[in-house]
């Protein structure tokens, strides 16, 4: 065969080209896998052992605001921000007036019921009333996962959502697909964040900092592997309800006692 | 000032609205694109010969678009150093994720058939010109100077082929861009199937009626006679596509209202209150219904060129401000609804600041600046010119 020093030079560059390029590009890939399958928690945590769910009894909140508190102190969300990764909602619905059988329903969640709620609707106006804590889902079938453009949040083996902000775009489209809210534009990282069922803890087996604040009980959380673990007793007795369940989402956070009006 | 911009029950974290003016001009810019590019495209294959005075002028369009489409995203990004990641790593059941791919892929169909289609005078030039300009066209040309008719004809072929598969991936472009929201289950809003086909149609109505007016503008620069055939023609496709876009847009409304859905009573108070003037007012009405019959007076109107221009030019400008409204109104009027249904936000455009009103209007303004210096470098009026050489 003959090959002119032209075409040899033609062929060589090509070869090196691609040889350089190849490896840069299988490197990445295989870096990426890798950091794919190690847990993010250190110390002898393994993440294959357990998998995390959240029961919220509705009708054991007081709306303190202390879960809402002990979380921005805890993951340094910042308190002069409208941001927050969980907050008590309050449902108030009003007597409604004979003619018109139209109930009214006022919902609010001042700075997330950090500092608790006022009252500013006369009690004789008020049929019912009750507080409703919100938190990421950690969904089994995550939307925020789903459209995450360059996989930088991620469902942990352990069933926890969390996002890599290392790699985070910050484009915002996981917050627009969150049905529930859960996530706030992290202003200083540049890049989306959310509750992480405090993961810095529960690796430790600790628990998060909202259920550890919770004076009454309303929050519990724990290994829905473990057939004792308190969150599986809990479920296996009361009647349980999920937040928006038509959007096929699977969330992990469990409702006992849950009103119609809660979306 | 905050409660007077809040309405009813929003979830905390959405006090913000994430997506700003910059998100509501990159769809409105790659639709422009796509739209340009199918107008080129009822020439190269379809053979709609009265559309060739365009043709080319509408490749050069898209591409000018095409260049920026990728900045009001890169603007608006966290972290826009790790955008890349998009091309490398991208989480494939993302739409987003396509982005980069889709992108790319159809920017070198576009500039290949650029090329394509201006070889011919590309090699002239470089062969007639000296200096640096001999320089420049003959990299142009990629210093192949092969222009005999079988070449020529060679490379007529193969621009076809290209523009078949332009078509698709243009379409894909942009549906996929009306995907990015249509698959967005959170939002009942955006969420609908019929959300790509609804931004292809509006992309395509918006990119011929950008088509229309820089042609005009353009033949009135040049102070050259504008060809009505041609511009009758663009205009009666414009028609065409104005009534598949508004046939889709009322449907999913209709739809939306007749099946009165659990969002029902947020998506009425949106379009009542919150987009009324911009929906009812500037996408339909301004942008759709208005020019639907001035382009059917014109099409039945016999003679009275300049009238007709006239009616078609303001059809056109109508239109494009139409389907901006209509970008806005999916973009923006989508965050205005809470996701707890209960409550609604205020979208207020801030001038000054990175995610403002001032970069949105910058980069809007750099396509044309880029099309002047196309089509300066590669003028597209050839045919014309040889038709009438006192202009040259």
């Amino acid at each position: 065969m003959d090959i002119s020093r032209r075409e040899f030079t033609k062929i060589g560059c090509k070869v090196i080209i691609g040889a350089a390029a190849g490896t840069v590009i299988v490197e990445s890939i295989i870096t990426n896998s890798i950091a794919a399958e190690n847990s993010p928690a250190q110390g002898g945590y393994d993440w294959e052992k357990h998998f995390w769910g959240y029961v919220v009894d509705t009708r054991k909140c007081i709306g303190c605001g202390r879960c809402a508190n002990a979380c921005k102190l805890e993951n340094k969300v910042p308190f002069d921000e409208e941001v927050y990764r969980t907050w008590i909602e309050r449902y108030r619905v009003k007597k409604s007036s004979f003619e018109t059988r139209e109930e009214e329903v006022v919902i609010d969640s001042p700075d997330g019921g950090i500092e608790g709620f006022v009252d500013d609707i006369p009690a004789e106006e008020i049929k019912k009333a009750f507080f409703v804590p919100k938190i990421c889902n950690h969904c089994d079938n995550a939307p925020c996962v789903q459209v995450c453009p360059v996989g930088a949040t991620y469902t942990t083996k352990d069933g926890v959502v969390l996002v890599d902000y290392e790699y985070c775009i910050g484009c915002r489209y996981c917050i627009q697909g969150c049905p529930y809210g859960a996530r706030y534009f992290n202003a200083e990282k540049g890049t989306a964040d959310k509750c992480t069922w405090c993961y810095h803890r529960i690796t430790k087996g600790l628990l998060p900092a909202c259920v550890q604040a919770c004076p009454t009980g309303a929050r519990k959380f724990g290994d829905l592997k473990d057939h004792n673990s308190e969150v599986k007793k809990i479920m296996d007795v009361e009647r349980i309800n999920l937040l928006k369940p038509d959007l096929g989402t699977k969330p992990k956070v469990f409702y006992v006692g849950l009103d119609r009006e809660v979306r | 000032m905050m409660e007077n911009l809040i309405w009813g029950y929003v979830y905390p974290n959405e006090s913000e609205i994430q997506w700003s003016i910059l998100i509501v001009l990159y769809p409105y810019i790659t639709g422009l694109v796509a739209g340009a590019f199918i107008a080129s495209s009822l020439y190269h294959v379809f053979g709609k010969k009265e559309i060739k005075p365009v043709a080319r002028f509408a490749l050069l369009t898209a591409l000018s678009f095409l260049l920026v489409a990728m900045m009001p995203l890169l603007v608006h990004l966290g972290r826009p150093e790790r955008a890349i990641e998009i091309m490398f790593t991208p989480h494939l059941t993302s739409a987003m994720s396509g982005f980069g791919y889709i992108f790319s892929f159809y920017l070198i169909i576009v500039v290949l058939e650029i090329w394509l289609s201006f070889r011919e005078d590309i090699v002239k030039k470089a062969l007639s010109s000296h200096g640096w300009k001999e320089l420049l066209y003959s990299s142009l040309a990629l210093f192949s100077f092969d222009i005999s008719e079988k070449t020529l004809h060679d490379d007529e072929k193969f621009a076809k082929k290209l523009a078949i598969i332009g078509i698709p991936s243009a379409a894909f472009l942009h549906g996929y861009v009306g995907f990015i929201f249509g698959g967005i289950k959170a939002n009942p809003w955006w969420s609908t199937p019929l959300m790509p086909i609804i931004f292809l149609m509006s992309a395509i109505v918006s990119g011929i009626a950008l088509l229309i007016l820089l042609y005009i503008v353009a033949m009135k620069i040049r102070k050259h006679a504008i060809d009505h055939k041609c511009l009758h023609s663009l205009a009666h496709y414009l028609w065409i596509f104005l009534i598949l876009d508004v046939t889709l847009e009322l449907l999913e409304i209709i739809s939306m209202k007749y099946e009165s859905l659990e969002e029902i009573d947020i998506i009425n108070r949106l379009l009542s209150e919150k987009i009324a003037f911009t929906f009812y007012g500037v996408q339909l009405t301004l942008g759709i219904f208005i020019p639907f019959i001035l382009l059917l007076l014109v099409s039945i109107m016999k003679n009275r060129e300049t009238l007709k221009m006239i009616m078609i030019s303001v059809s056109c400008v109508f239109v494009v401000i139409g389907v901006f409204a209509m970008r806005w109104n999916v973009v923006i009027g989508g965050q205005e609804i809470s996701k707890s249904l209960s409550g609604t936000l205020t979208y207020v455009p801030v001038f000054f600041s990175q995610e403002g009103v001032l970069p949105a209007i910058i980069i809007f303004i750099i396509p044309f600046v880029i099309l002047r210096v196309v089509t300066s470098i590669l003028p597209p009026w050839k045919d014309m010119d040889e038709e009438n050489p006192e202009h040259n």
